[in-house]
């Protein structure tokens, strides 16, 4: 252990002298409080130092000792339903030792170490294994499996001894090679590595998160990475609540990346009332909570991004689909212009430092469905929130994300302050995956494409017509293009609006959003025959089916397809009736 | 060690001065500067290095001369003498007090910069506090626990809305709080605010015979700005240790931010940062964080601390940095529009920008009324819709609007002036809001309220002619 001391200290960046021998990138010990820290850079000057810790009262002289390790996430089972902080010290046991305020140097074990866990080899002695080879089972929660893995860096060998089915914790070895190695439950992993995997798999799975906007139009896949910006208030965090509640991933890792202590208390205090309608089961149970508070230190800030995409990577290697949640990306920059700027680095746009680009790149890159190194396939989907000053899109963090993610839901403030939720614009919007996860969605509905086309379509026009309304009033417009906006209006109120307080509506099945689109756009269909047989707008909008149209989002629960059905019926019921009017006065 | 005193100061810029090597300057610690006329000035450490100390001042620095200064290290960070007799008391913007009464006996200290709360250790905020202001219970529910700013302008009634929330309001069904409740109390936060509002504030709190339960920190105009930057601090780590100490209620009134965030961004300059938009440092997000965050509820204590921060929008711009970085913090905001202020409606809260993050857990069937939710939704909804007709109208005017333009137009001006409006020391009951809303949705077609399950509607809606 390489010991040096303190020769400035200028808020989270301290500078330390006679660390020559230490890695860059080691974690260190700051001071006589012993305060986690980094090694960040490495020159004439000395080492220095992001502190991860609130380090007032430190002074030059205190020693400061290097660990000889970069800064790693220990994974194994007994991360699921847990909450952390940045660098992984359990928010919970920090409680216990300190009390409601986080007070620096406290430790925490990330794992609980001493905990048992029911254990079924699924290796043999004899056995040859390699990185990603699977040694056995523990059942982390009701809900997940935790698949041992033999680590990603772990040099192949044969089995000698393979621990049989038992109890054990995480200090037991459960693996030995037959040149010695040990396995255990858990093990490090550094975390601004990316782990490994053979190779990339197209994303053609959707991630359904039950969010008709996003499944029906803006779809993202597993292994996508969406961006989800928009002015404060606008819904960034509740769509991803939301989404984290409900989609179909099979473990969630939500990370509260410089944002309000208590939207996460909100996470920890609902979650696990909220039970998975796929499996019966605790939400919680698949969920782990990364946060980093606004007003907790800066520098862990920064690393709490890395810390929660490696445990997802770490579940995606077992061959689970994870989904990330990250609120929001614009703090993470923030904290990387932060501790820039102390490092007296040239800034480019905005104060930013000129690798912001790449370091945003990096930490996309690793969402992705891949065949991971035991064979089996698992993804990382990452959904980042951006939060520009001033709502204002053009800004580098959200204009550098755009490159690197392929699925954009953009907040409009408009839809947000008319209390339009989710209120991610249907023109500014967009996803790249939509053609991939096509396929998937022709074994719900061989007809998911064309409603989506025919649905963005109308909406399109609808914009268009709204513009020469504002200049002319609608009056002016014919009935069929009137028609437009009236069937754009049911598909808003109807459709895309999805509040996540209505019982029924917060999560809305595949099946259901395909049934509500069909029927909304069979209406129009209708209507628009019916107008060009004659009959006139008005005679159209007092139709009693247009008013269900718009409420059977929250009548029709998910399950009740042959309600849904039913008004298929009234719709067809209704026009022919109307047709049969016009047809009539046509003859007479 | 502590206590000794350095001769001389490299330099003497600003409300930053460079000390040369203590061996003893600890980070964040806080320093007594004299200048050769013997006057104390406070200062923190902001960069210690093995050369030299960066200290930046509270206090004016006219007058330190590089030669004849002394600096003395304190060894400790910059505290807060708390008990239960800060009640009824006022202090300046460093903590120390201006009333004429000597410190508060007691040997607790408190360091003002306080200490993250756990977010495992918080507690939901929930509590519906009922301020009796229809378009704050209605629309934009405070909640015991949260921080809720109000954006103004110059000009706006910001000061006469933050008074009458504190007069009214209280904890449905118990009562009154703001009356003979001992587990009450009003931290008053006043930064670079002229002395005429620091009067206001005192006489309404006289009137409404709460004095004895208000702390007051005071940093007015004509106190050095850098001062300050410690004002909101003293007055939380009161607020902390009235609410987590002694398990009471309070509400944090902090005014004007804007003032504060000005005295940040000068100091910021004098460092020679890197400035981020309009020349604010980048770390005015962390920064307002760490005294937004500060307000909540914790595991262990009964008390709770509700803030309601005041700032003014420079040019009326919610884009600004200060009221933009602030929306991104708090859980809400009540934002004053001129236009309706102009048109006489007071209080001039904006429908459709403002809005309450906590409002969703706090109201409902047993906490205020089933239809609550809905309705509000309702409500934004309608009042959107307004505006655009009014855009429309304003263009084709009035009368080429359709009959349902027309009868939006009615909602709007009714809802403006019968809703949005009321008397300065009108107190209504949720019940009464909600009603009102009711009786205004009327004014609507039935199938216009989409936002409106039909059970509800069957139900609270007034009938045709009623
Ligand atoms: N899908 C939704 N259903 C119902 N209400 C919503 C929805 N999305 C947003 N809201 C409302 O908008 C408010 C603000 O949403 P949210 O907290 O997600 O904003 P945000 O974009 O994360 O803001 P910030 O950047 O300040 O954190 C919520 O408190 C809620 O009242
Ligand atoms: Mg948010």
């Amino acid at each position: 252990m390489t010991t040096g001391r303190i020769t400035r200290i200028a808020g989270p960046v301290v500078v330390a002298e006679g660390l020559g021998a230490a890695g860059l990138y080691d974690v260190v010990e700051v001071g006589e409080a012993k305060l986690a820290g980094e090694i960040i850079r490495m020159d004439g000057r000395g080492a220095t130092i992001q502190v991860y810790e609130e380090d007032t009262g430190m002074r030059p002289g205190e020693p400061v000792v290097s660990l000889g390790k970069p800064l790693s996430v220990s994974l194994g089972p007994g991360l699921l339903g847990t909450i952390y902080d940045g660098i992984q010290r359990p928010l919970s046991q920090l409680k216990a030792a300190t009390g409601a305020f986080l007070e620096p140097g406290v430790k925490g074990e990330s794992l609980d170490r001493s905990r048992k866990w029911a254990f079924e080899p699924a290796m043999r002695p004899g056995e040859d294994f390699g990185p990603g080879s699977l040694i056995g089972r523990a059942r982390e929660t009701q809900l997940v499996e935790h698949r041992v893995l033999v680590p990603p860096n772990a040099k192949p060998g044969k089995a000698r001894r393979v621990a049989p089915a038992g109890e054990y914790d995480l200090r037991d070895t459960i693996l030995e090679s037959e040149s010695g190695a040990a396995f255990g439950l858990s093990h490090d992993w550094p975390v601004r590595v990316p782990r490994p995997s053979r190779r990339r798999l197209p994303p053609t799975e959707p991630l359904v998160t039950g969010l008709r906007v996003v499944d029906m139009l803006f779809p993202i896949s597993k292994g996508g990475c969406a961006a989800v910006p928009g002015g404060f208030g606008t819904g960034k965090t509740m769509t991803q609540h939301a989404i984290a509640k409900w989609c179909d991933a099979d473990i969630i890792v939500y990370v509260g990346c410089g944002e309000r202590g208590n939207e996460m208390t909100d996470v920890l205090t609902e979650f696990p009332k909220l039970v998975d309608p796929r499996t019966g089961r605790s939400i919680m149970e698949r969920t782990i909570l990364i946060a980093n508070t606004s007003n907790m230190p800066v520098a862990a800030r920064e690393v709490s991004i890395y810390t929660g995409i490696t445990l997802a990577e770490y579940y995606r290697d077992m061959g689970y689909g994870v989904a990330v949640m990250a609120d929001s990306t614009s703090r993470w920059a923030e904290a990387l212009r932060e501790l820039s700027g102390r490092l007296e680095e040239m800034p480019a746009e905005e104060g930013f430092p000129a690798y912001l680009p790449t370091r945003l790149a990096e930490f996309y890159e690793r969402g992705g469905r891949v065949e991971t190194m035991g064979e089996t396939v698992g993804s990382v989907s990452i959904i980042g929130a951006v939060s520009p000053p001033g709502g204002d899109f053009s800004e580098p963090v959200t204009q550098h994300t755009k490159r690197f993610i392929r699925c954009f839901w953009a907040l409009d403030r408009d839809l947000a302050n008319a209390r339009h939720y989710p209120a991610i614009s249907w023109i500014d919007s967009y996803s790249e995956y939509a053609e991939e996860v096509a396929e998937w969605w022709d074994k719900v509905d061989p007809e998911w494409r064309s409603l989506r086309g025919r649905a963005l379509e109308l909406l399109k026009r609808e914009q268009r017509l709204e513009q020469i309304v504002r200049l002319i009033g609608p009056d002016a417009l014919p009935d069929e293009q009137r028609l437009v906006l009236m069937t754009a209006e049911i598909v808003k109120s109807g459709f895309l609006q999805q509040s996540s307080f209505d019982e029924v509506d917060k999560y809305c099945a595949p099946r259901k959003q395909v049934l509500l689109l069909r029927s909304i756009l069979e209406f129009h269909r209708r209507a628009e025959a019916a107008i060009k047989a004659g009959a006139p707008l008005p005679k159209i909008s007092a139709l009693p089916v247009r008013e269900r149209l718009s409420r059977m989002k929250s009548e029709v629960p998910n399950e009740a397809e042959h309600e849904m059905r039913a008004i298929e019926d009234q719709i067809a019921g209704a026009f022919d009736e109307l047709d049969r009017q016009y047809r009539k006065e046509e003859a007479r | 060690m502590r206590g000794l005193e350095h001769r001389g100061l490299a330099s003497a810029d600003g409300p930053i001065v460079i000390a040369r090597r203590s061996e003893t300057a600890g980070y964040g610690e806080i320093v007594a500067v004299y200048g050769g006329d013997g006057r104390r000035r406070v200062g923190r450490v902001v960069d210690s290095s093995e050369d030299a100390v960066a200290i930046q001042l509270f206090d004016s620095s006219a007058g330190l001369s590089v030669d004849d200064s002394r600096v003395e290290y304190l060894g400790k960070a910059l505290e807060l003498r708390v008990g239960p007799d800060i009640l009824g008391r006022v202090f300046d913007g460093l903590g120390r007090p201006t009333d004429g009464y000597p410190e508060p006996i007691s040997s607790e200290m408190r360091d003002v910069n306080g200490m993250p709360i756990n977010p495992a250790a918080r507690v939901y905020p929930r509590d519906f506090i009922q301020t009796g202001v229809s378009a704050i219970d209605g629309m934009n529910t405070l909640i015991r626990g949260q921080k809720l700013p109000i954006f103004s302008g110059n000009g706006l009634p910001h000061n006469r809305l933050a008074a009458q929330i504190v007069r009214q309001a209280r904890i449905l069904p118990r009562g009154q709080a703001g009356e003979a409740d001992e587990s009450f109390a009003i931290v008053f936060a006043g930064m670079g605010i002229k002395y005429d509002v620091a009067r206001f504030f005192i006489d309404s709190f006289e009137r409404s015979g709460v004095l004895a339960r208000v702390v007051m920190f005071l940093s007015l105009a004509d106190s050095p700005s850098i001062e300050r930057l410690i004002t909101p601090k003293a007055a939380l780590t009161a607020a902390e240790y009235l609410a987590y100490e002694r398990g009471m209620h309070v509400l944090v009134v902090m005014t004007d931010m804007t003032n504060y965030c000005e005295a940040l961004r000068e100091v910021s300059a004098a460092r020679g940062e890197v400035p981020s938009r309009k020349g604010y440092p980048g770390y005015l997000y962390s920064d307002l964080a760490s005294l937004y965050e500060r307000a909540g509820k914790i595991e262990g204590s009964p008390g709770s601390i509700t803030q309601i921060p005041i700032l003014s929008m420079p040019n009326d711009d919610i884009s600004h940095p200060i009221p933009d970085l602030t929306g991104y913090i708090t859980e809400g905001q009540i934002v004053l529009d001129r236009e309706l202020s102009q048109k006489g409606v007071y209080p001039p809260v904006a429908g459709l920008p403002s809005l309450s993050r906590l409002m969703k857990d706090g109201i409902g069937p047993g906490m205020t009324r089933e239809d609550h939710k809905d309705l509000s939704s309702q409500l934004f909804a309608a009042y959107a819709k307004v505006k655009s007709v009014r855009n429309l109208s304003a263009i084709i005017g009035e009368e080429e609007l359709s009959s349902l333009d027309k009868r939006y137009l009615r909602f709007g001006e009714r809802f403006e002036a019968e809703f949005l409006t009321q008397g300065e020391f009108e107190d209504r009951g949720i019940g009464k809001t909600l009603d009102l809303g009711w009786r205004l949705l009327g004014l609507l077609p039935r199938e216009e309220l989409l936002r409106l399950p039909a059970a509800l509607i069957e139900k609270y809606l007034p009938k045709e002619g009623g």
